[in-house]
């Protein structure tokens, strides 16, 4: 089956920002598709520029084979569903969803017919003649969706259109635009940054972050084997560790090596591990792959979400059975329930390139420290290593530098964060929880960098 | 609602408007409906009738001129509610500028642009052109208008046109419409309270003026504030008919108001959030 819509390498910069970077996918004719991630990862921009309201910098646009770029949002075979409707406010119920085929010149007839279908469709009937202004969200929503999809587009996106409903509402709106998809078998393309709904609605998920694909997938496959911890910790409750991978099929972390089902790592390299807290079960001291201690209790309705200290690392478990804090319990997973993700950042520590700028003074980025007895000439290059574990976050006045935070991963007993300086990206650990997405100011322990001169140019 | 205890506050402006709005519109009427004798009488309103024709070119004019203001604002106004806040706040100041200097000192300076002898026909000179008569023209007259009134039309335009949200526009894109009927689909229903508003600002002004038709449009072109202001202060002093021309424009203005408004009263009401 040929797909409906074809993105290849979209790149888009707005006003220096890279919003999109290298974007690639296609979505197969009938299918729900979700874009899924935190706000500014570029979802958004990925639709306007499937309405044509964005034109990209670079890569094309496919529909149905047929290159679209040039093509202006009002020819475009696909109509929009908008975050605030946007339906017009001068015009009543009846007008607003009639707007489009009145348009495309057709008989008055047969306007009032399919109209009223779309309306009997949406549970709208009766509104006709109301004033858009006069309707609840939910009512409103509906027209907006009427509206878009009684010119019968090939796709239809919807951009956070239950957004600004109450959540019963939106679980309804949920259910009832699944129906209305399997029904008329549309490809919708819809845009959240709620996982729960995006699993629930989903035939395929893709997930983004700072305008990059990060995984694409049926819902299951992205919930069982997320690609890195962003994905996992995106999706769902996750335990997300620091782990080493010591050859295929084995990997340690949180104090022991356990058989896995993941390979072509390589030996001894560093990884992310996840494990789902309902995976886990909780058993005798003696009976589970590791052994802990409840710390902390908290009754969830269906199942209690427990915290069990273990080896220094904090795991949640979720079980209908509970196990009260305090209590020794064991760990017990198999290896189907251990998830191997290739590391966010390469490496376990920053080595950062810097410059002899002076007798004991070593720049880089916009900062120099001082360090006794370098006895290194002015201009040597040196390589810096800085520990994670050296950097700390600090509020922005106080900070040797603002740095964007790209993300925060908890790892059962730090806040691992990536942060970005424009320059290049860098690992912390914190034990502050920080906003993703936002500026924050980062301090370093300059006594803690050791410095290496650099040979023939090389570095790192 | 304003709390009782802070109606006071208005009595100021109630003592002002009963001084300097009513007390004159009661001596006009009085004016208009009585001889010097103070008798009551129709003969000042029919003694108006002969000046139909005036009547008639004034309102042309003015119509000619609101109509030039409206095309010029519209575009104008929504790409200035599109632009960035500095590009708008920059555009307001170009606009108001004009304004700062005093209504006379503008109308002025194009006498000396349009005249015979004046700057723009001296430069056609150069290149062999001309000379044209545009003083003392109807152009002139409504070029006048349209100069001095046209940033009346831009505000209310641009203000109304800033609450519209980008993506209704979009949203009538989306659904198939192009430029054109983007614009008399979505824009101008939308910005319809800014158009009335704009109209009423540049016509009542232009209808009811004396000084540009005197600088601009010489003997000629007399309108209906000319005729006016002759009554009151020129040599053929006749208050009563000057008052009976003053009621009849402004019922006139009531007149043209009230149909505008009326069409607009229809779409306004689905447009109040």
């Amino acid at each position: 089956m040929n797909p409906i819509l074809e993105l290849k390498n979209i790149t888009l910069t707005l006003e220096d920002d890279r919003i999109l970077d290298n974007v690639s996918l296609s979505i197969e004719d009938g299918q729900f598709v979700t874009f899924l991630g935190p706000s500014g990862c570029g979802k958004t921009t990925t639709l306007r520029i499937i309405a044509g309201f964005l034109t990209p910098d670079q890569g094309d646009v496919y529909f149905n084979g047929e290159r679209i770029n040039d093509l202006p949002a009002y020819k475009r075979p696909v109509n929009t569903v908008f975050q605030r409707y946007a339906l017009f406010p001068h015009l009543n119920v009846f007008d607003n969803v009639a707007f489009g085929l009145k348009l495309k010149k057709l008989s008055k007839e047969e306007i009032r017919l399919r109209v009223m279908e779309m309306l009997e469709i949406v549970d709208l009937k009766g509104f006709e003649r109301r004033k858009v202004n006069r309707l609840s969200g939910g009512q409103q929503q509906r027209v907006a969706i009427a509206r878009a999809l009684v010119n019968q587009p090939k796709i239809l996106l919807l951009d956070e259109p239950l957004g600004a409903l109450d959540l019963k509402l939106r679980k309804d709106m949920q259910i009832e635009l699944m129906k209305i998809q399997k029904k008329l078998k549309t490809t919708f393309i819809y845009v959240t940054h709620d996982q729960e709904e995006a699993l629930t609605m989903s035939d395929m998920i893709v997930v983004m972050k700072d305008g990059e694909i990060q995984q694409i997938g049926r819902p299951e496959d992205i919930y069982n084997e997320p690609k890195n911890a962003f994905v996992a910790d995106f999706i769902g409750e996750s335990n997300i560790f620091d782990a080493v991978m010591q050859k295929d099929f084995e990997v340690s972390f949180c104090g022991g090596t356990f058989p896995c089902l993941d390979s072509g790592f390589g030996e001894n390299k560093p990884v992310d591990v996840v494990l789902r807290p309902e995976d886990i079960v909780l058993t005798e001291p003696k009976e589970g792959n590791l052994k802990g201690v409840v710390t902390n209790v908290v009754f969830k309705g269906v199942h209690y979400e427990m915290n069990v200290s273990c080896n220094g690392l904090d795991w949640v478990v979720h079980s209908t059975r509970l196990s009260p804090v305090g209590s020794e319990v064991g760990l017990s997973f198999t290896p189907d329930d251990i998830h191997i993700m290739k590391r966010l950042f390469d490496g376990d520590e920053n080595h950062i390139l810097g410059e002899v700028t002076d007798e004991n003074t070593v720049s880089f980025f916009d900062l120099s420290f001082e360090r006794e007895g370098l006895n290194l000439p002015v201009g040597t290059k040196v390589s810096l290593t800085i520990s994670p574990k050296s950097i700390e976050v600090v509020s922005i006045d106080r900070a040797d530098l603002k740095v964007y935070l790209e993300s925060l991963i908890y790892k059962g007993d730090y806040n691992e964060l990536i942060v970005y300086t424009h320059e290049e990206s860098l690992l912390l650990h914190s034990y502050l929880d920080q906003q993703v997405a936002t500026d924050i100011g980062i301090k370093f322990d300059f006594d803690a960098i050791t410095v290496t001169p650099l040979r023939g140019g090389e570095h790192g | 609602m304003v709390k009782k205890k802070n109606a006071f506050l208005a009595v100021p402006y109630l003592i002002w408007m009963a001084i300097f709005v009513l007390v004159p519109l009661g001596m006009v009427l009085y004016f208009g409906f009585t001889t010097s004798e103070g008798q009551f009488t129709f003969e000042n309103f029919k003694s108006v009738l002969k000046y139909g024709d005036t009547f008639f070119k004034s309102i042309r004019l003015s119509l000619i001129a609101t109509a030039i203001c409206l095309v010029l604002a519209f575009p104008l106004g929504y790409i200035m509610s599109r632009m960035g806040e500095v590009g708008q706040r920059t555009m307001l100041l170009l606009i108001m500028l004009p304004m700062w200097m005093s209504f006379l000192l503008r109308t002025y300076g194009w006498m000396t642009l349009l005249e015979n002898e004046g700057l723009i026909n001296r430069f056609l000179e150069l290149f062999g052109i001309g000379p044209f008569s545009m003083i003392n023209t109807e152009g002139a007259v409504v070029l006048g208008m349209v100069y001095n009134y046209l940033p009346f039309m831009v505000l209310p335009l641009h203000s109304i046109m800033i609450k519209i949200d980008k993506s209704i526009i979009e949203a009538a894109e989306d659904l198939g419409a192009n430029g054109f009927y983007v614009l008399i689909k979505v824009l101008i229903p939308l910005s319809l309270p800014g158009i009335i508003t704009g109209i009423t600002m540049v016509f009542v002004p232009s209808v009811s003026t004396f000084v540009i038709s005197r600088m601009l449009g010489g003997g000629k072109n007399v309108l209906i504030g000319d005729l006016i202001e002759q009554q009151f202060l020129g040599t053929v002093y006749n208050p009563q008919v000057g008052s009976a021309m003053a009621i009849i424009l402004m019922v006139l203005i009531l007149v043209i108001m009230g149909i505008i408004n009326r069409f607009d009263a229809e779409e306004m009401e689905g447009m109040m959030v």
